[in-house]
């Protein structure tokens, strides 16, 4: 029988030889710092006032165009610590969801039905999320593969069935329930205020992409990269799988759960759809979209996909897409159907995802630049 | 006394329904070890074109023959969907498991937003017999022809199927191909001629079952398939990967549990009772009910 292995994922590409370095050296000392410039000017990106016709509908600094953002960065984020699970352990999980709809539903319960302070909120359902994926966790790691991705398909969906049945009136069913920012700090509420959910959102981005670094340049990360290679070899050196695959799953749980409170705060409430096994699919296919098991890709593709799911519905209603006779404008306008497609796509023609782009552009140019690229 | 027997009967209408979906699940996953996502697609297109059949196919309409011819387009459709998806994005996969997922998932995604695309979000009224709209009195309980319909269905398609695997050529290379895959290629055999015949049957069942779907619920939706997929899935892995007999008892046991349970508890308690089965079996008994291990 095969066993479920994680999708090859493209070797890093091999070290630059030492003469081909001599006029890129100084491109590699600043690398290392390349990150913290990106998230720089993410910071300060809220200050522009540019128009980018076509991208976006407003300026940056507006609050619609921020709030997108916002969602793109916290997707960005869901996929890095999904990614953790998928592509650095190989465990195929389709309840990730769950976690993340956690974190929002108890947000948004313990803020406007039981009334605590944001804190105390956002502290209580991180740690509530974080147990919860653990008891999961230990019940569904008993299995593996394939029937592991259905067991947790399984209990997403009780979360999902709670969720939308509304038991004790907690939830507010189908309608969602909406936030009761009366208790919030004034700073995180209001249209005017989005500036600071945005930065909550990309602070929450680098806690998870620092948290996902570090785990996985740690001993432990490298376990997990065995486990995702050969598991039983793992076994044979003596260490515990079922122990390294739990730590993995409650710390994803855990990092989704604290997405899921900072998200409530952005959106203003929960709706059951992000209970939805829709979710975690649409998780998966960010981080195959990126380049499962890179740092990055995971990262790129969350925003890239979020923002597409927004943008294309506009790009759907536009004249462009109109004018086009209703065999091809009808599809068009279902972003699910243009993600979907290009989904299929990169599975077959790229199956590293954008992160392997790079290494094949490389190829491509010193192929077709040819000798002058190999002086010395 | 009459409402027990009513609520075995409507379970056994539901468990019908899931055993159509599941049984082709169980048989591409046992043999091909492709978790299918797509399989709601193929409920969906099924109940779709039996729909549009109803009321654009010359000699189709919503009763009688008509009726029959309809139901044999829908299911002719969804065949039609099940092989051209395997033969041009499953076969080229061949042996990647992980990759044939994904395709999938990508599948019922896009597939789904098609049909949204089409024909709208919104539920349509489903065309039918008007005689499955009444009840039959049985012992006493007023039991919904519709879900007679799908029970009557579902043990012919039972009947069908096993017949199949068991007095063929195909089926044994089916059977064996289960068993295990290696031998049988290294025997000489094709398997992924079976691969693509597995896929048809199980097309045709979905398609089946979202055609008497429809006439149960008396709607047709986009999202259907991929609600119903759940509980199939879950019926796939109480009853073992690749058993048909054993999905028809999983299927027959969830689909019993939840109707009870969700009548005499609170609406929605069947369905959690439904994944705490599941997380029992696992447990207990982690190749399910009758099949092989469901590690793969």
């Amino acid at each position: 029988m095969t066993e479920v292995k994680s999708p090859e994922v493209p070797a890093p590409p091999a070290a630059v030889p030492a003469e081909l370095t001599s006029e890129r050296g100084r491109w590699h000392r600043v690398r290392p710092y390349l990150p913290l410039v990106v998230l720089l000017v993410a910071a300060i990106l809220p200050y522009s006032t540019v128009q980018l016709p076509g991208i976006f509908e407003g300026p940056l600094n507006s609050p619609g165009t921020l709030q997108l953002l916002a969602i793109c960065l916290i997707f960005g984020g869901l996929a890095a610590g999904y990614d953790l699970l998928f592509g650095r352990t190989g465990m195929l999980s389709f309840g990730h969801a769950l976690y993340f709809a956690a974190g929002v539903y108890g947000t948004d319960v313990l803020i406007t039905k039981a009334g605590l302070p944001l804190w105390q909120a956002a502290l209580l359902t991180i740690s509530g999320g974080t147990i919860l994926a653990a008891l999961l966790g230990a019940v569904a790691l008993r299995t593996v593969g394939i029937a592991f991705a259905m067991v947790t398909l399984a209990f997403a969906q009780v979360g999902a069935i709670l969720v939308a049945r509304d038991f004790g009136g907690l939830t507010g069913g189908e309608e969602g329930l909406p936030l009761d920012v009366s208790g919030l700090p004034a700073g995180l509420v209001g249209v005017t205020n989005t500036v600071n959910l945005y930065w909550l959102a990309l602070a929450y981005l680098a806690l998870v992409v620092f948290v996902v670094h570090r785990v996985s340049g740690s001993a432990t990360g490298r376990v997990l990269a065995g486990l995702r290679d050969d598991e039983r070899r793992i076994g044979v050196l003596g260490l515990d799988p079922y122990r390294y695959k739990l730590v993995a799953f409650t710390l994803a749980g855990g990092l989704a759960a604290s997405g899921g409170v900072v998200y409530c705060l952005i959106v203003g409430g929960a709706s059951p759809h992000i209970t939805s096994s829709e979710l975690t699919l649409s998780l998966l296919v960010m981080v195959v979209l990126g380049g499962p098991g890179t740092r990055w890709g995971p990262v790129l593709g969350g925003i890239l996909y979020m923002y597409l799911d927004h943008r294309l519905t506009a790009f759907g209603a536009s004249d462009a897409v109109d004018s086009l006779p209703a065999v091809l404008s009808r599809p068009l306008s279902q972003p699910l159907f243009v993600l979907g497609t290009i989904f299929i796509l990169a599975v077959y023609f790229f199956p590293g995802g954008l992160a392997s782009l790079t290494p094949r552009l490389t190829l491509l140019r010193r192929s077709l630049t040819g000798g002058s690229s190999r002086r010395s | 006394m009459d409402t027990v027997i009513l609520l075995t009967l409507t379970g056994l209408g539901l468990a019908a329904l899931y055993f159509l979906v599941a049984s082709g699940l169980s048989l591409v996953f046992g043999l091909a070890d492709v978790l299918n996502f797509a399989h709601g697609l193929f409920l969906g297109v099924g109940a779709y074109a039996t729909w549009w059949a109803a009321g654009n196919l010359p000699g189709a309409g919503s009763d009688g023959f008509g009726f029959v011819l309809a139901v044999a387009f829908g299911v002719a459709a969804g065949t039609l969907v099940a092989v051209l998806v395997e033969l041009v994005l499953i076969r080229p996969l061949y042996s990647r498991t992980i990759e044939q997922v994904l395709v999938t998932v990508g599948l019922s995604l896009a597939g789904v937003a098609l049909l949204q695309a089409t024909w709208g979000a919104d539920a349509r009224p489903f065309p039918r017999p008007e005689w499955t709209r009444g009840v039959t009195g049985i012992l006493g309980a007023q039991v919904p022809n519709g879900g007679l319909l799908l029970v009557i269905a579902a043990v012919l398609v039972l009947g069908a199927l096993l017949a199949f695997l068991q007095w063929t050529r195909y089926g044994l290379v089916i059977r064996a191909g289960v068993e295990n895959r290696e031998m049988v290629t290294a025997l000489g055999i094709d398997v992924r001629k079976a691969f693509t015949l597995v896929f048809a049957i199980g097309g045709a069942a979905a398609a089946l079952a979202g055609a008497l779907g429809g006439v149960y619920f008396g709607t047709v939706s986009p999202g259907q398939g991929s609600s119903l997929l759940i509980f199939a899935f879950i019926v796939v892995v109480i009853g073992g990967m690749g058993s048909v007999v054993g999905s028809a008892y999983a299927a027959v046991a969830v689909g019993l549990l939840q109707q009870f349970v969700n009548y005499y508890g609170t609406s929605g308690l069947g369905d959690i009772c439904v994944v705490g089965l599941l997380a029992v079996v696992l447990l207990l008994r982690p190749q399910g009910i009758a099949g092989k291990v469901a590690t793969a």
